[in-house]
């Protein structure tokens, strides 16, 4: 009918404006469909650009130590925590978020933060708590990726050199965005744990029944307790404040980009829970009761039953190790940058910034030959990774708590009533939680 | 000796950089401090009385 016809007939009247109604309807909805594709796409553009820090910092927490955990988790409680690790997704999440803002206001790391908000004394007290930890726990990295590589027959030595060297090689680029998409590419190996849980046949009724309600398997004992203690402890530990903090400021994200670094960080999150959930499946399926001391034991047990899994479970931990590696190093380098006013962001050449280069390489030397050395008190060393960084952890965390409530430096992204009830409540539980579990490192039986 | 010196002088510039907390010395954040620092006492005691025992056993 055409318009004419339309206009002339008044009996077609209500015919044409039906007619029309529904072309209009039809377009309309693909209009809106079109429409709401590209600002999801658009969004989704965003978020590729954005995402990074986030991601990186929440995998590399399921760094060797981590894995090892996770792995003795499943080899000695089954399915039964897994509700557990579920909580620990909020508890990450909303303990890293607050450095997304930190960083994106203030454009400062977080030890020039602490140094600038609360003076020299406490500025040096996290820096010099900082250099320790990080280089002890670099330590432990450098054996977990000795150990996962010594199953393929790699010697140490090789392992150690090959790591330095592909970790320099990473870094020396130039660029900040280069180095993101590395460490991503890494992340992305991570998730070798997901095939490797499908591979062994879980049952999913066991997972359900047994992980998803809360329940404490033989009731709160020490061991039990200790275990739990050290899964909190992996997921927050003190170097993430600062790498996530200083990573922000080096990506140069501004206030507008917060909501998608919050997201990237939520999704981070998930992420590194869910990691941890795949290792205690396999785990629990296939070591369910084997005493599990490190996660290479965990892998060459597993190569006995299948040797994919195996081979998965070794190329995981090595990974795991060496993203931890990179990000920890890093984290010292900003800090000792920011503080002593050397350049230090990886999109300087090494010739405007020596010094951020040579600390990153020195740092990972000396903690790599460690392992190397006939004898060395490794056991020592990871009992006192555990000790030193519960003296820094709950300082860390309160900084960071104080800092986000410093409205004059914070504006609208300071803290809300209800984000400080819930961080405070989170951190406050960390804190006794991490305390606990220093001191029972230090003294065994104590709570017994 | 120079790059010594120089180390030094640096470690003084910071502490004078940061010798003022910029941080509004509030009640509650004055309180946190004062906590943390009993905390972080109380904790190196328990280390130093750990390290004792350990090399009385040795």
């Amino acid at each position: 009918m055409t318009l004419n016809e339309c206009n002339a007939s008044p009996f077609s009247q209500s015919q044409c404006r039906v007619s029309s109604t529904s072309n209009l309807t039809d377009m309309d909805f693909f209009s809106v469909l079109y429409y709401r594709f590209k600002k999801v796409w658009k969004a989704v553009r965003l978020y590729l650009v954005i995402a990074g820090p986030g991601l990186v910092v929440m995998i590399a927490d399921n760094d060797a130590g981590g894995i090892t955990t996770y792995a003795a988790t499943g080899a000695k409680y089954g399915y039964h925590l897994i509700w557990f690790l579920l909580l620990l997704i909020p508890v990450a999440y909303y303990v890293q978020e607050m450095t997304v803002r930190l960083g994106a206001v203030t454009k400062r790391g977080h030890a020039e933060a602490i140094f600038e908000s609360f003076g020299a004394f406490w500025g040096w007290f996290s820096l010099l708590d900082l250099m320790i930890v990080d280089w002890l726990t670099l330590v432990t990295e450098f054996v977990g990726m000795t150990a996962a590589l010594s199953i393929f027959g790699v010697p140490a030595w090789l392992t150690v050199i090959l790591v330095i060297l592909l970790m320099s090689i990473i870094v020396l680029n130039g660029r900040y965005w280069t180095w993101e998409k590395i460490a991503l590419g890494f992340c992305l190996l991570n998730l070798i744990y997901i095939p490797a849980a499908f591979m062994v046949n879980p049952s999913i009724s066991d997972i359900v029944g047994q992980g998803l309600i809360p329940n404490l398997p033989g009731g709160l004992t020490n061991e039990l307790f200790f275990l739990l203690m050290a899964n909190i402890g992996t997921t927050i530990a003190p170097w993430m404040l600062f790498f996530q903090q200083s990573s922000v400021v080096d990506k140069g994200l501004q206030e507008k980009d917060i909501k998608m670094g919050k997201i990237d960080t939520f999704i981070g999150s998930i992420i590194t829970v869910a990691i941890a959930i795949f290792i205690v499946i396999v785990t629990g399926t296939l070591l369910n009761g084997a005493p599990i001391d490190d996660a290479a034991t965990a892998a060459r047990l597993l190569m006995e039953t299948n040797h994919y899994i195996g081979a998965f479970m070794a190329i995981g931990l090595f990974d795991a190790g060496l993203l931890g590696a990179i990000c920890i190093s890093l984290a010292s380098s900003w800090a000792f940058g920011e503080i002593f006013g050397w350049a230090h962001s990886l999109n300087t050449k090494v010739k405007e910034a020596p010094w951020f280069y040579i600390s990153f390489i020195f740092t990972l030397a000396t903690a790599g030959v460690v392992p190397l050395i006939p004898g060395a008190p490794l056991v020592l060393i990871t009992l006192f990774v555990q000790v030193v960084a519960v003296t820094l952890l709950p300082a860390a965390l309160v900084f960071l708590i104080l800092l986000l409530n410093d409205k004059k430096t914070m504006g609208e992204y300071a803290n809300t009533r209800l984000q400080n009830i819930v961080s405070s409540f989170i951190v406050g539980s960390i804190i006794i939680l991490s305390t606990m579990y220093g001191v029972s490192a230090l003294f065994p039986n104590i709570f017994q | 000796m120079r790059t010594i010196n120089q180390f030094f002088s640096k470690i003084r510039e910071i502490n004078q950089r940061y010798a003022k907390p910029t941080v509004e010395m509030s009640r509650g954040v004055k309180f946190s401090l004062a906590v943390l620092r009993i905390y972080l006492f109380l904790l190196v005691v328990l280390m130093i009385y750990k390290f004792i025992t350990v090399i009385k056993v040795l």
